[in-house]
């Protein structure tokens, strides 16, 4: 396709060919809708007040990211981890561990600059053994596997004392503050998720087009042709759980920020399907996916209780809410909400090229 | 028995030394000085006991999650849901007439029903695509959790034991041996041990009917090869939907077991999927011997654990499972 283009329409080879290799390396910037959407977020504080910037806003690019790390893994990699949430909690366990808490007796009270490069080091080793055992095993058993570490880390921080706190975990955790911004203030917070989010996404973006990426996906669709190709599976497979590890360390650094705590709880089963649902909701093929997803788990999350108390009925029951608008997407659409959309889009595309065509299998 | 010492002279060896110190650790009387190293003998029984009578447990619920998968290479994330759905059914059925055997019976039959319905609606639809009947049953595990919350609410119900199993049973087993020269015997709960027994008898029927009826040979090759037995003209859907009742309808048993073992409540839907799936990655997928292996292993290693080093106790039992996956992926006791 793109060879075919280039011998077609060449008016003027010398000059054009660096901005081409660049369009062809970021799409997206030639996306209208994508300018749209960046400078909303950007503009985002002068729209929207504390409550909808960091409950909403921020609290969707943190669990964004996280679910960018496992859409990198399950979409470019075919393995679907149920631990990246876990992975995050360990980050976000860290920071409380080494850094400045209420709980002075487990807190080191190192400095935020040293405690967060720490806890994203260690956040991404754990990731990296974890995803060396989970690739011993390949499809379904990834995710029993992964699901068993991340119950696994969930009933030991529940148990263990010295170090996680046990079920009462890690409160008053310490913000960064420095330049004389405090970086917890809303705001300031809501830029720094935007910016995180903003570098995972088009780390994965670029990533999926680089040779390791393309390797990778290759991995996915034929291991066995890519080892007689001399690529070594295994190594690319647990190079990305390295690169997921590293994209949900972040996140759970951010959320640890957000909520200043830190407990089991945050890294329980339920929240570690919880980012298999934002993902799979969003769609796991393309990486703005766990951001869609994200946001409408956050917003029925916060909204849920009202609307449905609304209707009449029993607002807790905002799980079954959850449970089975994830079934239902996964009934109906192996690819989430971009499936459903892109589809909607092809129809139309295709009732107005030729109204009345018969429809083809 | 024979090959595998053949083959294996190094793990053979380590095997028949730990069950001689096992089996010298439960039958002699603890010399002194072991005592005063590790506790009282007693408290050893016991562990040991409970984590053998608890394997029991975790069989019952592992074996119906290994057959699904093994026949159907369905991982039913929503076990753990139907666990607890049983043990619910046998709350409300034994305090409602007040028998605890016709609990059993109305718990298997109703979680049976559960997983017809299952299969017959939902996997198979989705036949074939492994990750998506995953997905579907994490959806159908919320769901429901959600479902159960919202009838029974978050309190802790334990199932009434009944009268004649209730109060411990002195066994044949030395603890002590007072100054007096008279020997101390251990007691025991009597209905964990009939549970036990109980789930040894499960175990075993369902070896034999998978090994010595039509019916089992049918189920083992559909193990091998559904598509080939699906040509040679068995109903292969019947099967898929006698399998998915059996395994879900075994899940109900132990629900209202570990009702009575235990207590029911949110959550423990969680722990007891947890628990088959390490069962069944170390035993081996699809295999039950190799969930009987892996259930022993897993009850006795968790409340040894928690006797003797309380606060990693969840970490032993997750060494175990890294341990089976470095060494044989495919789990103890699976054949490929």
């Amino acid at each position: 396709m793109s060879l075919l283009q280039s011998t077609q329409f060449r008016p003027d080879p010398s000059a054009d060919a660096p901005r081409r290799a660049w369009v062809r390396a970021w799409p997206e910037f030639q996306n209208p809708a994508a300018w749209l959407v960046a400078l909303v977020l950007v503009i985002m504080p002068l729209i929207a007040n504390g409550f909808f910037l960091i409950e909403i806003f921020a609290t969707t690019l943190i669990l964004g990211i996280i679910a960018l790390s496992l859409m990198f893994l399950a979409g470019y990699g075919g393995m679907v981890s149920l631990m990246q949430l876990t992975i995050a909690g360990f980050a976000g366990y860290m920071v409380a561990v080494f850094g400045i808490s209420g709980n002075a007796n487990i807190s080191l009270g190192w400095p935020w600059w040293l405690a967060t490069p720490m806890a994203l080091a260690l956040a991404t080793l754990f990731g990296t053994l974890g995803g060396a055992l989970a690739v011993r095993t390949e499809g379904i058993y990834t995710i029993m596997i992964t699901l068993a570490i991340g119950a696994a880390f969930y009933y030991f921080t529940n148990q263990n004392w010295a170090i996680f706190n046990g079920h009462t975990g890690i409160n008053t955790v310490a913000t960064p503050h420095f330049w004389g911004v405090d970086w917890r203030a809303d705001i300031a917070f809501y830029y720094v998720a935007l910016g995180v989010a903003a570098i995972c996404y088009f780390a994965v973006q670029y990533v999926s087009r680089a040779p390791f990426g393309l390797a990778l996906q290759g991995v996915r669709d034929n291991s066995r042709r890519m080892a007689a190709l001399g690529f070594n599976p295994n190594a690319h497979r647990i190079a990305a759980y390295a690169f997921a590890a590293f994209i949900a360390a972040l996140g759970g650094v951010l959320q640890v920020w957000n909520y200043r705590q830190i407990s089991p709880g945050s890294v329980s089963v339920g929240a570690c399907i919880d980012v298999l649902i934002i993902a799979v909701v969003g769609g796991i093929t393309r990486p703005i996916g766990p951001f869609i997803g994200a946001l409408i788990f956050v917003l029925l999350r916060t909204f849920a209780l009202d609307v449905l108390i609304k209707f009449g009925l029993d607002g807790n029951r905002f799980r079954l809410l959850i449970g089975l608008g994830f079934l239902a997407i996964v009934f109906w659409s192996s690819d989430g909400v971009i499936g459903l959309w892109e589809r909607w889009r092809r129809r139309n595309a295709s009732s107005t090229q030729r109204s009345g065509g018969g429809r083809h299998g | 028995m024979a090959r595998f010492i053949e083959r294996h002279p190094a793990w053979a060896l380590i095997v028949i030394i730990a069950v001689a110190v096992l089996a010298w650790l439960v039958f002699a009387i603890w010399p002194p000085g072991l005592e005063a190293a590790i506790g009282r003998k007693r408290v050893f029984l016991n562990a040991v006991l409970n984590g053998i009578t608890l394997g029991g447990l975790y069989f019952l619920v592992a074996s119906g999650f290994t057959l699904i998968f093994g026949l159907m290479r369905n991982v039913n994330l929503a076990h753990g849901s139907l666990y607890l759905f049983g043990g619910y059914v046998g709350y409300a059925i034994s305090s409602w007439t007040g028998s605890w055997l016709l609990s059993f019976i109305i718990a298997f039959i109703a979680v049976a029903l559960v997983g017809v319905i299952l299969q017959l609606v939902v996997f198979r639809r989705m036949e074939g695509q492994d990750l998506r009947q995953t997905m579907v049953t994490i959806g159908l595990s919320i769901v429901f959790a959600d479902l159960m919350l919202w009838v029974f609410g978050g309190d802790f119900y334990q199932i009434q034991t009944p009268s004649w199993l209730i109060g411990p049973i002195q066994l044949p087993l030395l603890t002590a041996i007072k100054s007096s020269g008279e020997p101390v015997y251990l007691q025991y709960p009597l209905v964990r041990l009939v549970i036990f027994a109980a789930s040894v008898v499960i175990g075993i029927a369902m070896w034999l009917a998978l090994n010595r009826t039509r019916i089992g040979m049918i189920v083992r090759a559909g193990v091998d090869d559904r598509d080939i037995l699906a040509a040679t003209g068995v109903r292969i859907q019947l099967v898929f939907v006698l399998v998915f009742a059996l395994g879900a309808g075994l899940a109900g048993i132990a629900g209202v077991v570990g009702g009575t073992f235990q207590s029911l409540s949110p959550g423990e839907d969680t722990r007891f999927l947890l628990a088959s799936l390490v069962v069944v990655i170390v035993g081996g997928m699809g295999s039950i011997p190799g969930a009987a292996l892996g259930a022993v292993i897993i009850g006795l290693a968790e409340q040894l654990g928690s006797v003797y080093i309380p606060t990693y106790a969840i970490v032993v039992t997750f060494l175990i499972m890294v341990l089976v996956l470095a060494l044989r992926p495919q789990g103890l006791l699976a054949r490929r």
